[in-house]
């Protein structure tokens, strides 16, 4: 029987301290045995303080990395299979489906998760993939909105990512899109709440080290929509964001929140060169 | 729960007379252990899958007893000897009688 | 020997905290593997439990066994609120006496696994797994 093997490397985790890796940091992952996913690469020329990137696939335990190499391994593709039924599925006044537009979403959705968020000028505003998804819904089907964090939601941002997967995330930051993602830049060093940590504090200045017993990433969020083993669920950037923020003990921004959908294109630029991964297996 | 189950199954599409192949299997399932409160602090009762069987061309393969310990999503991988040509038959019961199914079949290559 | 009273409520505090919590625990757990082997102590050899040294969570660990010739193999999870996790009936066409799994593991605990030998005989081998509680937001 085919198993990774296993390494059993003790750390002691103190808050603060660099320890060696649980994680296989130089491991490389491909998915299906056909698909080389790029997990580490050069920072994109914006960043100022880091010199190379990486997916947060790194920094898990052996066993979490294996449960993203299959997809039949993977419990964030029964999402991916709900939404493709979904996706075939009339909804709404206007009597269409997802495919009816669309037709195959393998194919007409590639290359989509690897460009938002992203500024749409007939909306004059920066979109995420959740928006849009919501403004097919209600403009072009007469269906109803699904909310930020719903099954619904994430299901299917995680059918869209799914087939983007191995592509290097491009989201453009110049143009229209310039101010929102200075706006998203300012938020991610600024301090919040009692603690005052900005995101910058754990994520980019101390990736790799050890926060109480779990393994600092640096943030990204080329593998959204995630599967979480914590939670056995999916979830969004939005739904991480909340969570981060009210882990700093503060008042957090709503999912959806101008102040998110910045955040959500600055931190999708710090990946730019990363595989998508989404949905990806994380902690 | 009966709706939402849906299992995931990776057979290898052939294999060799007598070759012994690797199965994965997940299903969607909650796996409510019984051990979770709700907000008025009322017990949520158990509801789990709580056997898992894999025949081929009538005859066992495995026959697993799922409890509580089991996670959300249930995962299973195992192997199988493949004698002839034929169909994998999956099931999952659910302790409220649901029963879910999946089969795949494999050529002799 | 005389104890201060102090000396006598620290033994006896201390003494009832070790054997308390664990002791239920192993207990319970006990009781479900002499169900498992009808009252007979297992041996030891020819049953592998594969089982990480720390849980990136406790709500989804992966584990395998590998007992070539058994019957069937459990699997215990010592300190959880109930120790049972699954039973792996191994059929016919089995192509191995082996599987992988995921469990929910309440804390750092052993995870025994048992296996019933094709003979009646049964072994048993056991895996500490410390599960931690993660950083922000656990």
């Amino acid at each position: 029987m085919k198993s990774k093997m296993l390494r059993g490397i003790t750390a002691v985790a103190v808050l603060g301290l660099s320890v060696p890796a649980l994680a296989d940091e130089e491991a490389n992952l491909v998915l299906n045995e056909e698909i080389e996913m790029t997990v580490r690469a050069p920072a994109p020329d914006h960043m100022e303080n880091v010199d190379m990137i990486y997916s947060g696939w790194v920094y898990r335990t052996d066993e979490t990395q294996v449960m993203q190499m299959d997809d039949f391994d993977n419990p964030g593709m029964i999402g991916v299979e709900s939404a493709s039924v979904v996706w075939a599925n009339v909804d709404g006044s206007e009597g269409k489906s997802c495919a009816s537009c669309h037709d195959d979403a393998e194919t007409s959705m590639k290359g989509v998760r690897a460009v938002y968020p992203k500024w749409n000028e007939a909306a004059g505003e920066v979109r995420t993939l959740e928006m849009q998804i919501n403004d097919c819904r209600t403009t072009r089907m007469g269906a109803e909105e699904w909310k930020w964090s719903s099954d619904d939601m994430m299901n299917m941002t995680a059918l869209i990512s799914s087939v983007s997967r191995g592509m290097p995330m491009n989201v453009a930051i110049d143009g229209p899109a310039r101010e929102t993602w200075e706006k998203g830049k300012e938020i991610y060093y600024t301090r919040f709440g009692q603690l005052e940590l900005a995101c910058a504090n754990c994520h980019e200045d101390n990736y790799g080290n050890m926060i109480r017993a779990d393994h600092l990433s640096q943030g990204q969020t080329n593998g959204f929509p995630v599967y979480r083993l914590k939670t056995t669920s999916l979830n969004s950037t939005h739904k991480r964001f909340r969570g981060c923020i009210r882990d700093t003990r503060a008042e957090t921004f709503p999912e959806g929140s101008p102040e998110f959908i910045a955040l959500d294109l600055y931190v999708a630029s710090r990946g730019n060169g990363l595989s998508v991964e989404g949905p990806s297996v994380r902690n | 729960m009966a709706a939402d189950a849906k299992p995931r199954v990776k057979v290898p599409k052939t294999a060799t007379a007598g070759e012994v192949i690797t199965i994965k299997t997940l299903i969607s399932h909650e796996m409510e252990s019984g051990q979770r409160k709700d907000s008025d602090g009322n017990p949520i009762p158990r509801s789990i899958i709580n056997r898992f069987t894999c025949d081929f061309n009538g005859q066992n393969v495995i026959d697993v007893t799922l409890e509580p310990a089991i996670s959300t999503n249930p995962y299973f991988e195992f192997e199988a000897t493949v004698p002839e040509a034929g169909e994998f038959k999956f099931t999952w019961y659910d302790d409220d009688g649901s029963v879910y199914e999946d089969a795949k079949s494999i050529e002799i290559a | 020997m005389k104890l201060t009273r102090r000396d006598a409520l620290a033994l006896g505090l201390g003494a009832t905290a070790a054997s308390f919590l664990p002791h239920r625990a192993m207990a319970a757990a006990d009781e479900a593997i002499a169900e498992f082997t009808g009252g007979a102590t297992p041996g030891e050899g020819g049953l592998t439990l594969t089982a990480p040294e720390i849980a990136e969570n406790g709500n989804t660990v992966p584990i395998s066994i590998d007992a070539p010739g058994a019957e069937s193999v459990a699997i215990f999870a010592t300190g959880n609120p109930t120790p049972k996790v699954a039973t792996f009936n191994f059929g016919p066409l089995a192509g191995s006496q082996s599987a992988t799994t995921r469990m929910r593991l309440a804390g750092t605990q052993d995870v025994v696994a048992v296996a019933k030998m094709a003979d009646g005989s049964f072994v048993q081998v056991s895996s500490l797994v410390k599960v931690t509680i993660g950083g922000c937001g656990g």
